[in-house]
C-alpha cells in the first residue's frame, strides 16, 4: 500500500516542477499580458546590468578634471557631452547608476524591513500596542517626505549612507499601514484559527500563516517606492546635502548644470533623462505588477 | 448516561465590549453567549443548533479559548481549560480540534496540503519525523483522497475536498473532541452526507466526541445523540435528539422544528410563524429571552428568567428552559397572542 503511494509520488514529482518556480512562471505569464510593464521590467534589468558591468567598459574617467574640455556639447569622444570641469557626462551617469540603484533599492529595503513587521504585529495584537505603533507613524507621515528627508540628512550629515536612511525612515510607515491594513484582513481568516487551535506559537502564526500571505501589495508597494527614493535622493544630492562632490550622483550631477542652463544645457539635460528613465521604468513595473498580484485578475 | 464526562462547560459566559467615546471607554457589552451550561459524554455527538447570532459558534471559539471567554469554566477531561498557561493551553490543543464552516478559507492558500499536514504534526510532535510522510498518505486515504494529491495546493481542489482536507488536519494529531462550526454547511447537499458519513466513520473508529455546531435541523437530526437549542445566547432547550424531535417543550424549539420542510407536497404541517426578529444581543429582553416572540408569554415571562428544568413526564435529561412546560403541553395554557397563524409574505 505504502509503495504504490511511494511510486506515485515518484512518478508525479517528475511530471509537477517545484511549486516555487511554478508560480513564479505562472506570474510571468501573466506579467506579459501587460506590454508596458514588460518594457519597464526589461528597463530595470538592463539598468541593472549596466550599473554592474557598465563601469568597466567606459573610456574616461569619471572624476578628473579637464579643463582644456569643459561644457563641450555631446560629440563623438563625448557622447554626452562633457560638464564644467571636462569630465564626460556620459561616464559619469553609467558610473552614477549604481548609486542610484543602490539608494533606490536599499532605503526601500531597510524601510521595509522596520516597517513590515512593526505593521504585522501591529495588526496581529491590535489593542494600545497597535495604538502606539500607529500613532508614531502618524507623526513620520505628518512631515512631508523631503522636508523629513531633509532635517535628517542635516542632523546625520550630508553623505550618500545618510540619505539612504533618511528615505528609509520615510518609508516605514507606508510598509506598517500597508501590511498593518492586510493582516488585519488575513488574521480573520480561518484558517489562522485552525492554527491556533493546532496549538502554533504566535511567532509561527505571523511568519508561516500571516506574512507570506501579506507579501503581494508590501511588493507592488516597495517597487513603486524605489522610484520615489530615487527621486528622493536625487532632490536631496540636488539641493546639496546627499553625495557629496565629485561622486556622480545623478541629482548632484543635475545641481552642476544649473549654473550653465543657457551655455550648456545639456549639462542639466542627461542626468535628468536619466532620472525620469528609471522612475519611469519602476513606476509602470509596479503598477504592471500590482495587476499581476492581484488574484482576481487572473483568468 | 453513565459514560465519562469529557467536557463541562459551567456558566460560560462571552461578551464582547462596545468600545466608545473619545478615550474608548465599555459602553456596551454585546452578550454573545450568556451563562451557558451543559456536558459532553465521551464518543457522543452533541448538535448545538439555533437561527444564526444566537451564539453558537461563539460558543464553540469560546471552549478552544480562539476568544478568550468572560466568565465560566470549562474543564476537558477533569483539566481546567481556562486556568491553563499559554504553553500548557498549547499542549492541551492536541485533545480539542475544529473543523470549519468555509472549506475556503480554513486553508492557508500558499501551503500544499502535505505542508499543511506535516506542520500540524510538526506543532504537537505527534509522528517521529520520519514516518510523518506515510502518515500524510495515511490521512489522504482516510479522508477518501489520493495520497499523490498531497503536493497540490488548496485551490487546486473542491470545496468537498477542501473539507476532507480540514478533516484530515483535525485528526492529523489525534484528538479526543472535535468541535465541527457548521462544518458541512457550505457543500452541496451530497457531498454533505459523504462528509457526514466520513466523520461517523472516524468517530466508530477513533472513538471521537463532536461538539456539532449546526443550523440545518436534517444534518442534526442524522448525526446527533443529543442536541442543544439555543436562542440568543441561552440554552432554551437541551435533551436527547428523540425527545427534542418527537417531543419538543420549548415554543422556540416548537417553531423551529415545524420550519422542517417535509418532502411531501399534499401533506399538511402546521407551521409555527415567528414574529420579527431575533432582538439584539446588546440589550437582550429581561426575564425570558424569548418572551418578545413567543405566542404564550405572559408578564411572569417578562419578569422572571426561566431555568433549565424538567418535568416528571421529560426523560433522558431532557430540560427545557420555560415558565410553562407542563401548561402547554396539556393545552392549560393558551396563547396569548396570535402571532402562530399570521402568515409572512
Amino acid at each position: 500500500m505504502n509503495q504504490t503511494a511511494g511510486e506515485a509520488s515518484e512518478t508525479l514529482k517528475e511530471k509537477q516542477e517545484n511549486p516555487k518556480i511554478k508560480s513564479l512562471k505562472d506570474f510571468y505569464k501573466r506579467l506579459k499580458k501587460n506590454i508596458p510593464a514588460l518594457i519597464g521590467f526589461y528597463t530595470i534589468v538592463f539598468l541593472v546590468i549596466v550599473s554592474i558591468f557598465g563601469p568597466m567598459l567606459t573610456v574616461h574617467p569619471y572624476d578628473t578634471v579637464n579643463l582644456s574640455d569643459r561644457l563641450v556639447g555631446p560629440s563623438a569622444e563625448y557622447w554626452f557631452g562633457t560638464d564644467h570641469m571636462g569630465r564626460d557626462i556620459f561616464t559619469r551617469i553609467i558610473h552614477g547608476m549604481s548609486l542610484t540603484l543602490m539608494v533606490g533599492f536599499f532605503s526601500v529595503i531597510l524601510g521595509g524591513v522596520v516597517g513590515v513587521p512593526l505593521g504585522i504585529v501591529s495588526g496581529y495584537y491590535g489593542g494600545r500596542l497597535d495604538n502606539l505603533i500607529m500613532r508614531f507613524m502618524d507623526v513620520l507621515l505628518a512631515f512631508p517626505g523631503i522636508l523629513l528627508a531633509l532635517a535628517i540628512v542635516s542632523v546625520l550629515g550630508g553623505s550618500l549612507q545618510n540619505v539612504i536612511i533618511a528615505v528609509a525612515i520615510y518609508a516605514i510607515p507606508g510598509f506598517a499601514r500597508i501590511a498593518r491594513g492586510s493582516t488585519l484582513a488575513t488574521k480573520k481568516l480561518e484558517y489562522v484559527d485552525a492554527i491556533k487551535a493546532l496549538g502554533a506559537t504566535d511567532n509561527r502564526v505571523i511568519f508561516k500563516h500571516i506574512m507570506p500571505n501579506v507579501l503581494s501589495p508590501l511588493i507592488v508597494n516597495a517597487t513603486l517606492y524605489i522610484a520615489t527614493a530615487i527621486l528622493t535622493a536625487a532632490g536631496l544630492s540636488f539641493l546639496g546635502m546627499g553625495a557629496q562632490p565629485p561622486t556622480p550622483e545623478w541629482g548632484a550631477m543635475l545641481n552642476d548644470g544649473r549654473d550653465y542652463m543657457y551655455q550648456a544645457g545639456h549639462i542639466a539635460f542627461f542626468p535628468g533623462v536619466a532620472i525620469v528613465v528609471v522612475v519611469l521604468a519602476f513606476n509602470i513595473f509596479g503598477d504592471g505588477l500590482r495587476d499581476a498580484l492581484d488574484p482576481k485578475m487572473k483568468k | 448516561m453513565s459514560q465519562k464526562e469529557l467536557l463541562k462547560i459551567n456558566n460560560l459566559k462571552q461578551y464582547f465590549p462596545i468600545k466608545g467615546g473619545v478615550f474608548g471607554r465599555t459602553v456596551n457589552n454585546v452578550k454573545a453567549v450568556d451563562d451557558v451550561t451543559f456536558t459532553i459524554y465521551e464518543g457522543e455527538t452533541v448538535s448545538v443548533v439555533g437561527e444564526s447570532g444566537c451564539g453558537k459558534s461563539t460558543t464553540g471559539r469560546a471552549i478552544l479559548r480562539l476568544d478568550e471567554p468572560t466568565a465560566g469554566e470549562v474543564e476537558f477531561d477533569g483539566t481546567n481549560v481556562l486556568g491553563l498557561n499559554k504553553k500548557d493551553m498549547r499542549k492541551m490543543r492536541k485533545d480539542m480540534q475544529i473543523i470549519f464552516q468555509d472549506p475556503y478559507a480554513s486553508l492557508n492558500p500558499r501551503q500544499t496540503v502535505r505542508q499543511t499536514l506535516v506542520e500540524a504534526m510538526d506543532i504537537q510532535n505527534v509522528v517521529p519525523k520520519k514516518d510523518r510522510a506515510n502518515r500524510v498518505s495515511e490521512l489522504m486515504e482516510t479522508v477518501g483522497l489520493q495520497p499523490h494529491q498531497a503536493d497540490r495546493f488548496p485551490h487546486e481542489f473542491s470545496g468537498g475536498q477542501r473539507q476532507r482536507i480540514g478533516i484530515a488536519r483535525a485528526l492529523s494529531v489525534d484528538p479526543k473532541l472535535i468541535i465541527c462550526d457548521e462544518a458541512v454547511s457550505a457543500l452541496d447537499v451530497s457531498i454533505q452526507a459523504q462528509v457526514l458519513n466520513l466523520l461517523k466513520k472516524f468517530q466508530d473508529e477513533m472513538n471521537l466526541t463532536y461538539l456539532f455546531i449546526a443550523h440545518d435541523l436534517g444534518v442534526v437530526r442524522h448525526i446527533s445523540d443529543r442536541i442543544i437549542v439555543m436562542y440568543l445566547g441561552k440554552i432554551v432547550e437541551i435533551g436527547d435528539k428523540k425527545s427534542i424531535f418527537n417531543n419538543p417543550q420549548h415554543p422556540y424549539t416548537k417553531a423551529l422544528l415545524s420550519a422542517i420542510p417535509v418532502p411531501d407536497p399534499d401533506k399538511k404541517t402546521e407551521r409555527i410563524f415567528l414574529q420579527g426578529d431575533v432582538p439584539s444581543p446588546i440589550d437582550p429582553p429581561s426575564g425570558c429571552r424569548f418572551h418578545t416572540r413567543c405566542p404564550f408569554a405572559t408578564e411572569k415571562c417578562v419578569e422572571e428568567t426561566p431555568e433549565l428544568r424538567d418535568e416528571d413526564y421529560m426523560d433522558g435529561g431532557h430540560q427545557a428552559a420555560c415558565h410553562y412546560i407542563r401548561e402547554i403541553e396539556s393545552g392549560e395554557h393558551k396563547p396569548t397572542r396570535d402571532t402562530s397563524k399570521v402568515r409572512q409574505v
